[in-house]
């Protein structure tokens, strides 16, 4: 059990209070709800490049990481198609330090040309680092492109191409700013060695004078419905084949999300996993296999993906993967398979608490998604899932006008 | 009215006492000692079984490291499935890794199912049967996961720095090709696991919420065992350096980046040098605000990231700069770390910088000692370097008192380019 306490400020900004006594450090987490999903298809990886600018200086403190680490802090970001999110540690009695720092650059940025220009560069950087220069790096850009024709979730959070990066401009900046940075689009969340008090103090002190800025309300296309099966073929220069298939799930506030967390842990979780033991083990069609889902806000996906064993057809592999969803559907699961997935799902919940940046991070998270206490429900909501609402689920998802599939052939 | 401008307060990280919370220690009937700490929240554990058995013990390439995996592959009595099944039916996730000297089993679990995880940990240790068809598909698999690593610009050149800092004949500088994982015979690992498991040296590390009975219940499954204590002499080989020290090597017509390592040889933990370097390389390149980063990433853009630091290994060590950079920028990226290199050796590190660098690297401890498997991770490195108890607090008062002059002397002795391997691989 996770305690908690919540309050908002009057500018809207929501805080949320962790204590934890048996740590000498207190965190920071704050999350603005803006994400790549947010952005113009024009100017995709912006709220990314965004995230860079914020360690830029603020309007009152030329840089954010110089009095952080002076006060014996370390801090990181990073941005999701749903959500931007910053966080910093340091040492309990320096976090008035942070709060400064946080406040500062939610009242403004110093919208600093040079910043801008660096960060251009750097984030081209980190996109050929991760996405071209490596085999397979364009692999999601394309499962996102096939699977969603509407939804902003067609692009990745590292942008649409190099040139929305590149295209930047400052006045870009400070709209976005100006319409995303504000407390009433905010959550605070600060853990560890403190009070609730002392932080409604330090919350009120810096954080309160901040313009409470106009509720964003967020406006998505909605991915229509998939009514045919839908298949892309790249050849590429990669080394061995490799097959893609992914299918649309629910949101992430649906309660079928829990089914299919298990579904996909049931389906590749671990070395007893159905997926690997019947072609990777017996069969020896692929050299590895996973599944996965987006865990996406909005309606997601799931995805089977592997690598083929050398000489393998296509065709072959793509129905193995196909046999055992079919026995999946036709023959369920027994109670000992779905107990597995259960008692895995408490260990990696018991797990991630251990650490105060995690518990944060998760209650950040939940709260932005409308409900903290989510922190300490979602292992009872794992727990009520039943075999049969996994096989209605697994029928739902597995259809194959739902299925999106992207061959990766070797040219070699 | 508020002034946004004044920095609040802060008390100096380096004022704060540091304490790495003491073990308890047991020794099993047969001599192996276990190192636990007690502490935490969550009703979680965490154990950690060290062999001697990695890389440097090995009968030929590639043995330690299939032995090693291999571990969960099959007993006289379990399939490998039924062993993974067995783990994941209760939640734990058993992992073994293999590295230059030691090689590892360890176990996360919650507290309540160590005593059913135990004794499958106890069955691979000491009867794992290493099944033909198993290995061939580890063979098949390896070399398919090597064919995609070797297109990534990265994994080749942490490849060949290795080998030119060592020699490729060196236990820390050999890697495998293709027909090394071809020429695996299941009786090659079945001799290593006879040798380095089953009648091999052994420490056990446990951290997190910890039993009553832990040690009764280690003493029942691994204090009867053929396993002997742990921290024996560590084999030694001669390294063998490369001559030539600069190396441009293309590995993809298309590639957009090159992967940049610059290192040179550099002494290990027993060696006073190697303390006083945490703090050097901090300036230098060892986090975000370094003067690496500082220039070519929030300056120039060269790169997404450049990191310094000193390699962790038992015997020999090296200093190496590691980043990816734009294709183009790549020369202009090495001679900007020499230019590093030449202030840091030409110039007083000014006292603000160092106070920023000692709160940064004090605070980073403070943090780092958060929850049982930090703190045992801690002592588990003391332990098998035999460093001594003290290492910790002499660590962190070097941390508090190195000078500007010192550090200088340093960058004199250590940051001479002409030592230093260079290679860039696009």
């Amino acid at each position: 059990m996770i305690q908690y306490d919540k309050f908002t400020l009057d500018n809207g900004l929501r805080v949320l209070v962790h204590q934890d006594i048996s740590t000498p450090m207190a965190v920071v987490n704050v999350i603005y709800d803006v994400g790549s999903k947010d952005e113009n298809p024009e100017k995709t990886g912006f709220a990314h490049l965004f995230e860079h600018l914020m360690f830029g200086g603020s309007v009152n403190i030329p840089t954010y990481d110089d009095p952080l680490q002076v006060a014996g802090g370390e801090n990181n970001a990073f941005t999701t198609n749903d959500l931007t999110n910053y966080y910093c540690q340091l040492p309990a009695e320096n976090i008035e330090t942070a709060f400064w720092l946080e406040s500062d650059r939610m009242l403004s940025l110093a919208f600093n040309k040079k910043s801008l220009d660096v960060q251009r560069k750097v984030v081209c950087e980190e996109f050929k680092e991760h996405y071209i220069n490596k085999p397979y790096g364009d692999v999601q850009h394309k499962i996102k492109e096939l699977a969603y024709s509407t939804h902003p979730y067609r692009w990745m959070t590292i942008g649409k191409e190099l040139k929305h990066v590149e295209d930047v401009k400052l006045q870009d900046v400070k709209d976005f700013f100006a319409k995303h940075y504000t407390p009433i689009n905010a959550v605070l969340v600060v853990a560890g060695n403190v009070t609730t008090e002392a932080v409604k103090a330090l919350a009120e002190k810096w954080f309160g004078p901040i313009p409470s800025g106009a509720k964003y309300t967020r406006n998505l296309p909605v991915e229509p419905k998939q009514l045919a099966p839908r298949t892309l073929e790249v050849k590429a220069n990669v080394p061995i084949d490799a097959l893609y298939k992914s299918w649309h799930i629910c949101s992430r506030l649906d309660a079928r999300y829990y089914v299919t967390d298990l579904i996909t842990e049931i389906l590749s979780g671990g070395g007893s996993s159905r997926l690997f033991q019947a072609l990777v083990k017996e069969k020896q069609l692929f050299s590895n296999i996973d599944c996965s889902h987006s865990g996406s806000t909005d309606a997601g996906l799931l995805s089977i993906e592997g690598k083929l064993v050398k000489g393998v057809d296509m065709k072959v592999a793509e129905a193995a993967v196909m046999e055992e969803i079919h026995i999946l559907l036709k023959e369920g699961i027994t109670e000992k398979e779905l107990q597995k997935v259960k008692n895995k799902t408490e260990s990696m919940l018991a797990f991630e608490d251990m650490s105060v940046m995690s518990r944060a991070t998760n209650l950040a998270m939940y709260e932005l998604l409308g409900d903290a206490e989510l922190i300490n429900t979602e292992l009872g909501k794992y727990q009520a899932v039943t075999t049969e609402e996994l096989i209605n689920e697994s029928k739902a998802i597995f259809n194959d006008n739902n299925c999106n599939t992207l061959y990766y052939y070797s040219n070699n | 009215m508020l002034n946004r401008t004044i920095a609040p307060n802060i008390k100096d990280a380096i004022e704060f006492d540091l304490n790495l919370k003491p073990y308890e220690k047991y020794v099993l009937d047969n001599g192996v000692e276990v190192y636990a700490i007690d502490a935490g929240a969550q009703e979680v554990l965490q154990l950690e079984m060290v062999f001697y058995a990695g890389n440097s013990y090995e009968s030929n390439n590639g043995v330690a490291a299939a032995t090693s995996y291999m571990l969960k592959n099959g007993t006289s009595t379990k399939t490998a499935f039924e062993i993974n099944e067995h783990f994941e039916y209760y939640g734990g996730y058993c992992n073994r890794g293999c590295q230059n000297e030691m090689a590892s089993v360890s176990l996360h679990t919650l507290t309540k199912h160590l005593s059913v995880l135990l004794p499958v940990i106890k069955e691979m240790i000491t009867d794992s049967i290493f099944p033909e068809a198993e290995l061939a598909i580890y063979k098949q698999n390896s070399k398919q996961k090597l064919a995609v690593s070797l297109q990534k610009c990265d994994f080749v050149a942490n490849r060949l720095i290795d080998a030119y800092l060592f020699g490729e004949d060196h236990p820390y500088g050999k890697y495998l090709v293709a027909a090394d994982y071809d020429a695996l015979t299941t009786s090659q690992l079945k001799n290593h696991f006879q040798q380095y498991y089953l009648n091999g040296n052994c420490v056990i590390f446990v951290a997190g919420k910890l039993p009553e009975d832990l040690f009764e219940q280690l003493n029942l499954q691994f204090g009867k065992l053929a396993l002997k204590p742990g921290n024996v002499e560590l084999i030694k080989t001669p390294i063998a350096p490369f001559a030539t020290k600069k190396y441009r090597i293309s590995n993809d017509a298309e590639g957009v980046q090159g992967a940049i390592r610059i290192a040179r040889p550099f002494p290990n933990r027993h060696h006073p040098d190697f303390m006083k370097m945490m703090v050097l390389n901090t300036v230098f390149g060892g986090f975000f605000g370094s003067r690496l980063m500082s220039n070519i990433r929030e300056d120039k853009g060269y790169t997404y990231g450049i990191h310094s630091y000193v390699q962790n290994q038992f015997q020999d060590t090296a200093l190496m700069i590691s980043t990816e950079a734009g294709k183009d920028v790549s020369e202009a990226t090495v001679e900007e770390v020499y230019n590093e290199m030449k202030i840091l050796r030409e110039e007083l590190i000014d006292e603000e910088e160092l106070l920023l660098v000692r709160n940064y690297l004090i605070g980073n401890i403070l943090g780092d000692l958060d929850g049982p498997f930090h703190i045992i991770g801690r002592w588990k490195n003391i332990i098998l370097n035999n460093l001594g108890e003290q290492y910790f607090y002499d660590t962190v008062k070097m941390i508090k008192t190195i000078t500007a002059e010192e550090l200088k002397e340093l960058a004199n002795k250590y940051l001479q380019p002409e030592d230093f391997y260079e290679l860039i691989v696009v």
